[in-house]
């Protein structure tokens, strides 16, 4: 598959692609009043953009290999053109004064950002309903979620007003809304993409992610944005492989994991069914499927959903009107932390901050965060475990279902079971991708391969190879 | 180990949160509705397991303690509310708790 993001496929003009671009955003309503998808745009800025990039193409400069392409970035990245809300009133308007290194490597490659995208409040839901700014629609049917929290940026990319968009992931949050909107979506290894400019959410888990019409567009994407990064310390010091060459590599020789406990019998078995199927496809360009099991799989939601929030509830606890964006004057300095926090987080963050302060409490941080973080580590060796048996790929389904109605989940644990599937990749720190598979009563379906720590080769070469063979039926 | 009104107020006081009181036996239910599910933990045997998960095990090489500069896109004066003589102007705030009223 070649996308439009190849380099022999440029836009043949960076004014019309922008133009294009904004264009579409006005066609599909992608606005507040329609699918609420994108929350803030600068049309002149990115047609100045578009035109400084075109005068390059003209001149014959190296424009790089995203010259003219349009995106969109999810709000929690930051960027100095447009405001980073994170989708809270907390931050409504707020600009930041530096920007995140995935947009400034962006832009050196000559992408064009062109909005920034609606999204569960600081990240935290699977179905960005969870937005100050109202919920998202997904375009396959509005009256569906388009999944979260990186519901705008994988509505955006499925609405064709972007080849590509930036997320960010920290259980599931790319991965699950690709799926429910018919993209690819890629989790990469903890380390691999910078964080410097992620607005924190829980930074053991949080990684920027990729969504892309097509596996050729995420996999260029991921060789511009990846690498050491100086400014966050996490980072790893490992080169970064031209993803694009795992089309050509194919899949012969390759191992695929099929896990027992990601098929449990309460799956839809349609659902199970798209997923065998793709698994006969891959078998049938050289693969070896084999059933293997990881016990721990069912102890990935209670452990994410302790780690994740404690993590949160420290690193919100920067927002306290004294620095960041909104302020409710109080008498005392505690009353100004006290009624700008209230006013500022909605239900879902105060409910997160107050279960992370909760189990990290004394008298209930041994029972409960010290235990999830010694379960997470059990989480992990396994999969190193499974991994080093010669286990190359586990293919997964992304979701338990497809994209649900607005309000259907109303019970806070409910939602959280969204991510059952795409959370053990981030408590694990491993990398994964999710491919359209096929429908399922006109709605998308997603697959989801993981590989080991930085093999990110691997995931790309099954994405590749799934998606070859599914044809057209893999995208919309 | 169930969550009471009086642990989740301790909390919220914790985390510089003023709930409504409307709220809290909503938040107590859903709060021990979330909980009940992490139960399950207790029964893992992790005696084998020391220290924390690591998910930098394959990284996080040491480094000097410096780095590069923050490198900042406008002037602090673009993005600060207010300031004076190079240095931010913050809202002038009782240092005492049970004060009263700013004064500005």
């Amino acid at each position: 598959m070649i996308g439009p993001l190849d380099p022999r496929d440029v836009p043949s003009s960076a004014i019309d692609a922008v133009a294009d671009a904004f264009e579409r955003m006005a066609d599909v309503k992608a606005g507040r009043e329609g699918l609420n998808l994108i929350l803030w745009t600068d049309r002149v800025r990115a047609a100045d953009a578009a035109r400084s990039c075109q005068r390059d193409i003209d001149a014959g400069r190296e424009g790089g290999v995203l010259a003219g392409v349009p995106y969109v970035a999810k709000d929690n990245i930051a960027t100095t053109e447009l405001p980073t809300s994170c989708g809270s009133r907390m931050l409504e308007n707020y600009v930041s004064a530096f920007e995140a290194t995935a947009i400034t490597r962006l832009r050196n490659a000559g992408a064009i950002l062109v909005g920034k995208s609606n999204c569960d409040e600081f990240a935290m839901g699977s179905s960005t309903e969870y937005s100050a700014f109202g919920p998202a629609r997904n375009p396959h049917d509005p009256a569906r979620v388009p999944g979260g929290s990186s519901g705008g940026s994988a509505g955006a990319v499925a609405a064709d007003i972007v080849p590509f968009a930036l997320g960010s992931e920290t259980g599931g949050s790319v991965r699950q809304p690709a799926a429910f909107c018919g993209v690819v979506g890629v989790k990469p290894t903890y380390g691999r993409v910078s964080r410097y400019g992620l607005v924190a959410f829980a930074s053991s888990l949080d990684q920027i992610g990729v969504f892309g019409k097509t596996v050729h567009d995420a996999a260029i994407v991921m060789e511009v944005i990846a690498g050491l990064d100086p400014h966050d310390a996490t980072t790893a010091d490992a080169p970064v492989p031209r993803y694009r060459d795992a089309e050509e590599r194919g899949l012969e020789g390759m191992v695929i994991g099929r896990p027992k406990e990601y098929f449990p019998p309460s799956l839809d078995p349609r659902i199970a069914a798209l997923c065998d199927r793709a698994l006969a496809l891959m078998r049938a360009q050289g693969a070896t499927v084999r059933e293997i099991s990881l016990p721990t799989t069912d102890l990935a939601i209670p452990v994410y959903y302790i780690v994740a929030p404690a993590e949160a509830s420290s690193n919100l606890a920067r927002f306290d009107g004294a620095r960041y964006g909104l302020r409710v004057r109080g008498g005392t300095l505690r009353d100004m932390y006290d009624r700008t926090r209230s006013a500022g987080f909605g239900p879902e963050v105060t409910r997160r901050i107050l279960l992370g302060t909760y189990v990290l409490s004394a008298g209930y941080y041994d029972a409960y965060y010290k235990k999830a973080q010694e379960v997470r580590a059990l989480i992990a060796a396994e999969f190193r475990r499974t991994f080093a048996s010669g286990v190359d790929l586990i293919f997964t389904p992304t979701t338990p279902s497809v994209a649900f109605r607005h309000g259907a989940k109303s019970d806070p644990y409910e939602m959280y079971l969204n991510d059952i599937f795409t959370v053990t990749a981030n408590l694990a720190g491993i990398p994964g991708i999710s491919v359209p598979i096929g429908r399922l009563d006109g709605l998308p379906v997603g697959g989801q391969l993981m590989a080991a720590h930085f093999d990110e080769m691997a995931m790309f070469r099954g994405a590749y190879a799934l998606e070859g063979a599914l044809g057209a039926e893999a995208h919309r | 180990m169930a969550v009471s009104r009086e642990d989740l107020l301790h909390v919220a006081s914790l985390a510089r949160l003023a709930l409504d009181e409307e709220a809290v036996p909503r938040l107590v239910r859903e709060l021990n509705g979330i909980l009940e599910h992490m139960d399950v933990l207790r029964k893992v045997d992790t005696s084998g397991v020391t220290g924390a998960a690591g998910v930098g095990d394959a990284g996080m090489p040491l480094r000097e303690d410096g780095g590069a500069p923050y490198p900042l896109a406008h002037p602090r004066e673009a993005f600060a509310p207010e300031m004076r003589d190079g240095f931010f102007i913050v809202p002038r705030l009782a240092t005492h708790e049970d004060a009263t009223e700013s004064v500005e």
